[in-house]
């Protein structure tokens, strides 16, 4: 379970509180206007900002001291996830040591995720040389390597075409359900939400609100949500 | 790290070599010591007597042999200084770092010369230096001043002969010597830090004259077969730069000291100075001076300020000097 | 407070640097202070700074639009001329003014040409004597900040310029200038600062007394006058200049906001017409102008060869060695410290700058009086010669490496974290490979500079620790001027080897 309590994130004069809790496993939308915190709140978590207040843990195990690279969680963020200087191997191999001294069974491991994610035979090529797609899927199966429990989503894929995104979500869907990884994906597109989430958190006007049901949220909105969907 | 180990490695090669034979240390300036200065052969000359294992230790030039002693105070571990000159002497003495030579006074200098401190070890007049193609050469400063001859000199606050040339303009001008200065100012090309820079401009052709020595038209004659170069006579005579040697109070090796100032006034050791400092010996050399030099000129005056006063005199020197030229 | 100093390693190595700077000059200063200015003092000081500044400025003025001709325009041997333009910066300075004066001299090719034309022939000798060299020496040094500035433009940027149609004038406002205005304050200062502690060529090429620098009057107040005391308190004058022109150039040092790209090598827009031919002519401008005293030095040099001396091997050895082993030394130091500045410690930006305004005197000054109630110098001269010239090339790593290290921790620094890339490892996979352009460059600087540096082995010199500037030195000397020129082209090809490598080591590891 993935608890916050009584999070508060300020920066300047920007404010963020949560108090919430996402059950394992459990596949979570953060919607909200640009500008009101998504990636802020998916960042706290990652270890990249300090809550002025709160805690947050991972069963009942408090992320606050450990270092962002020791979190139990793998985060895609918007662009630049992966080292232009290193090869698609090289790049997913960190995933595995970060010091990148892989044994002979672990590189065949990372050319058997290469293949899951549809990038068979392309570990030897430079990041430059792929398409956006092709980075989504190459970020995506670093995070599978990773195999932590928690997937943070910062809009990895917003800049992919409808068709290819929803082939992206499917992948993360097929392949988090495999590990039962619990996953939070930050959206502004309340299809993406429909599609791939059974819980949705609000992130309006200072507040994340706790879970609820997409269907139900979107059935019902409530008036920042309903504000956001031109409602 | 390995930087660090590496730079140990380097600290350590330079202390392995360790004699059991005492180290006798002279501290000099960097052209003794070189391959082509006096430096090696007076060292294998000494060492061949002296069951020591003599080593320089170098500094820039007289001016930096002078602050290196200071510097290294009265705990310093050099036991003579080679290269100090005259207009030095007084401020070196006032340190009390240095002792009494005990040596008989010399002889070879065409002036009489007798400290108890410092010994002269060779001596020559300075001098501006031309290509024997030069038409009109000046005979006095007043002429070099009227004339458009452009001359390329040494700073006095920054190199030996700079400063010899203050003295030089103020020994022989006195209370002119402002007005000597600001008509030499259109003459002046520049102003180098240190003789090499100089002497090198003007090889170059930067000038049509340069301060030096009147011993340098013999370097080109001997080692270079080319008796291009001459020195211009002045009238007013020449200002003689006359370089000693001394014993430091904190040699840890007096008697040793003693030995090598002896051998450094001996004939073996003087005739190798004309040809590897330039300068003349500090005695009458039995076989005469190599050929090259009787074809310098003598000049008919010598100029030296007293020790003391070349001390008083510097400083105003040089600011009338730096006064007239920096307007 | 340990919050504020920032990790231990680079505030120990800060402090190194103050202790080696600072710390030198108060060891001198030791002695009995001395604030007693004198109007040539004043007047040192005015022309320093009036010198100082026309230098940087013209440097990099013309560095501006050399640095971007460069950057947009492909020819063959492109790569070979941004290297052999590199040279100046790299030549000792004694052997840069005789290969100037050959140019620009009296019976140089510049004069010649001018009088055979009827006009009256040009001096060298004078404030733009001493201007003239510094650009000479200063504008390489200039322009390749500026080239890595352009460089560090991601090749998106531009692409998205050349997609909405902008005119070259629109992507210098919107590309460049951002770009500049991070990257120019940095090479203003840092040619302001290196001509301010200018020594042998304000001297040498400024005609007279009234050409005195600061740095003269250190030192002549060090060796001739032996005042320690008025060395020390010019020195910190120095200092406090410095600090100034340090904290200004801060002031407008900010981060330009491009975001990563992906690596690939820029290709900026190549506008036709004229604006080609006048880049092809500053391209050519400058090459002559870096170039001919380069070739008159090689030249002057040739003969020489056949007298080289005896010991030249020695010291050639001694000096190469020298060289590297600061080199590696002042690279792991600049890097280090920018990662940390890049970081959030910014007390040790200004430190990393210090140097810059160090007496190599002064620093080797106080270094003797410390170390000589311990050993006998003359034994660490080798090791001290090392330390001191890191010290002395830190600046310019710095300054390299600065803006890098932040485009570097703004792109990249979340990825690595959240990857749990540290230490060793993060240094290896990310730093090293990432920075690999500016770190290949920056050692090369550094070797190159260390072999040219004639500082503080004067002072510390035995018998058995010539090096090649040193030796060069003698040779002239001794009226050797011939085997000086010879010895001084080893060194210049030695330096100029040195940094090729090291800067081919960077371009080759700066792939993708």
């Amino acid at each position: 379970m993935l608890r916050l309590e009584n999070v508060k994130i300020v920066q300047d004069d920007f404010h963020l509180s949560a108090d919430w809790a996402v059950p394992e496993g459990a596949r979570l939308a953060v919607i909200g206007p640009s500008g009101a915190g998504k990636s802020t709140l998916l960042m706290t978590l990652a270890g990249f900002i300090d809550p002025v207040a709160g805690r947050m843990t991972w069963n009942d195990k408090d992320l606050g001291p450990i270092p962002p690279g020791k979190r139990p969680l793998s985060i895609l963020f918007q662009d630049q996830n992966l080292f232009p200087h290193l090869t698609l191997s090289q790049n997913l191999g960190l995933g595995i040591s970060p010091r990148l001294t892989l044994s002979a069974e672990e590189w065949d491991k990372v050319h058997a995720v290469l293949g899951r994610v549809g990038l068979d035979g392309m570990g030897a090529r430079a990041p430059a040389q792929l398409s956006g797609g092709q980075l989504g899927r190459a970020a995506l199966a670093r995070a599978l390597l990773r195999n932590r429990p928690l997937l943070l989503l910062d809009e990895p894929f917003a800049a992919l075409g409808p068709a290819l995104k929803a082939e992206m979500l499917d992948l993360v869907l097929e392949t988090t359900a495999e590990t039962g990884t619990t996953v939070l994906m930050v959206t502004h597109d309340p299809n993406d939400a429909r599609r791939f989430a059974d819980l949705t958190v609000l992130v309006a006007e200072g507040v994340a609100h706790a879970p609820r049901p997409t269907a139900e949220l979107f059935a019902n909105p409530p008036p920042a949500l309903a504000a956001y969907l031109g409602q | 790290m390995k930087t660090l180990s590496l730079a140990a490695g380097l600290a350590c090669l330079a202390t392995v070599a360790q004699a059991e034979i005492p180290i006798f240390t002279v501290l000099t300036y960097d052209s003794f010591a070189s391959e082509w200065g006096p430096g090696p052969m007076i060292e294998k000359g000494f060492e061949a007597t002296c069951a020591c294992d003599l080593r320089f230790v170098t500094a820039g030039d007289g001016a930096a042999l002078l602050a290196r002693v200071q510097l290294e105070g009265a705990d310093g571990a050099g036991d003579v200084v080679v290269g100090l000159d005259t207009s030095l002497t007084s401020k070196a003495a006032a340190t009390g770092l240095f002792a009494p030579h005990g040596q008989p006074a010399v002889t070879g200098l065409p002036i009489a010369y007798d400290d108890p401190l410092f010994l002269p070890f060779d001596w020559g007049y300075f001098a501006f230096v031309h290509e024997k193609t030069l038409m009109a050469v000046p005979h006095s400063f007043e002429e070099l001043a009227a004339s458009d001859l452009k001359i390329i000199i040494q700073d006095p606050r920054s190199s030996t002969p700079g400063l010899g040339l203050v003295l030089w303009v103020k020994a022989a001008y006195g209370d002119r010597a402002t007005e000597i200065w600001a008509g030499l100012k259109d003459n002046i090309v520049t102003v180098t830090p240190g003789w090499s820079e100089a002497y090198g401009m003007f090889l170059e052709g930067e000038a049509d004259m340069v301060l030096s020595y009147t011993t340098s038209p013999a370097y080109h004659l001997i080692a270079e077969n080319d008796d291009s170069k001459a020195a211009a006579v002045f009238a007013e005579g020449h200002y003689m730069q006359v370089e000693v040697s001394a014993k430091l109070a904190a040699s840890h090796e007096p008697a040793l000291a003693d030995a090598f100032l002896a051998y450094l006034g001996s004939e073996a050791a003087q005739e190798v100075i004309p040809t590897t400092n330039w300068m003349y010996p500090a005695m009458t050399l039995a076989k005469g001076l190599p050929p090259g030099f009787d074809s310098l000129f003598a000049p008919e005056k010598s100029l030296l300020l007293a020790p003391e006063k070349a001390g008083d005199m510097r400083d105003i020197a040089v600011e009338e000097w730096q006064n007239a030229l920096a307007q | 407070m340990a919050k504020r100093l920032g990790p231990i390693g680079p505030a120990l190595i800060g402090f190194a640097v103050v202790a080696l700077t600072l710390g030198s000059a108060m060891m001198t200063a030791v002695q009995k202070p001395d604030w007693a200015f004198g109007p040539a003092d004043v007047l040192a000081l005015r022309f320093t700074l009036l010198q100082a500044s026309l230098s940087a400025v013209i440097s990099c003025a013309l560095a501006v639009p050399l640095a971007r001709a460069l950057a947009r325009r492909h020819f063959l041997g492109r790569t070979l001329l941004i290297r052999l333009m590199a040279a100046p910066f790299l030549l000792p300075v004694v052997v840069a003014i005789l290969g100037l004066l050959a140019v620009f001299g009296r019976a140089g090719p510049v004069n010649q040409i001018i009088t055979a034309i009827g006009v009256q022939p040009m001096s060298i000798f004078g404030l733009h004597g001493v201007v003239l060299a510094h650009v000479f020496l200063n504008l390489p040094l200039a322009t390749r900040m500026l080239l890595q500035g352009w460089q560090s433009i991601p090749a998106e940027r531009f692409r998205l310029a050349v997609t909405l149609d902008m005119p070259p004038s629109a992507q210098f406002r919107h590309l460049e200038i951002p770009m500049l205005r991070s990257h120019l304050p940095g090479a203003l200062s840092i040619v302001f600062l290196l001509c301010l502690t200018s020594f042998a060529v304000a001297l040498t090429l400024g005609g007279g007394p009234g050409a005195s620098t600061l740095e003269l009057a250190i030192y002549q107040a060090l060796r001739f006058e032996f005042d320690l005391g008025h060395a020390a308190a010019l020195a910190l004058v120095q200092f406090a200049l410095c600090f100034v022109v340090a904290l200004v150039a801060l002031r407008f040092d900010e981060n330009p906001k491009f975001g990563a790209g992906l690596g690939r090598e820029p290709a900026i827009p190549a506008p036709g017409g004229l604006r080609k031919i006048l880049d092809g002519l500053m391209i050519f401008c400058a090459a002559a102008f870096l170039l001919t005293p380069l070739a008159a030095v090689i030249l002057r040099g040739l003969p020489g060869l056949g007298s080289l001396p005896p010991g030249l091997a020695e010291a050639l050895v001694r000096s190469v060695l020298i060289a590297v082993a600061s080199a590696l030394l002042a690279i792991s130091a600049a890097l280090s410290l920018a990662m940390t500045v890049a970081r959030g410690t910014r007390w040790l930006e200004p430190v990393a700058m210090l140097p810059l305004a160090a007496s190599g005197l002064v620093m080797g000054t106080g270094l003797f009086l410390a170390i000589h109630p311990i050993l006998p110098p003359e034994r660490l001269a080798l090791l001290v010669t090392l330390l001191v010239n890191a010290t002395m090339a830190l600046p310019f790593l710095f300054r390299l490496l600065l803006p890098e290290a932040r485009a570097l921790l703004a792109d990249y620094g979340r990825l690595s974290d959240s990857l749990g890339l540290s230490g060793a490892a993060r240094l290896r996979l990310v730093t090293i490979p990432r920075l690999a352009r500016p770190l290949g460059f920056g050692a090369g600087l550094a070797a190159a500079l260390s072999m040219g540096d004639l500082g503080v082995i004067a002072l510390f010199a035995g018998e058995r620790s010539v090096t090649l500037p040193l030796l060069v030195q003698r040779l002239m000397g001794a009226y050797r001027m011939e085997a000086a020129a010879g010895a001084a082209l080893v060194l210049v090809a030695a330096s100029f080897a040195l940094f090729w490598l090291f800067d081919r080591w960077g371009t080759r590891h700066a792939a993708a």
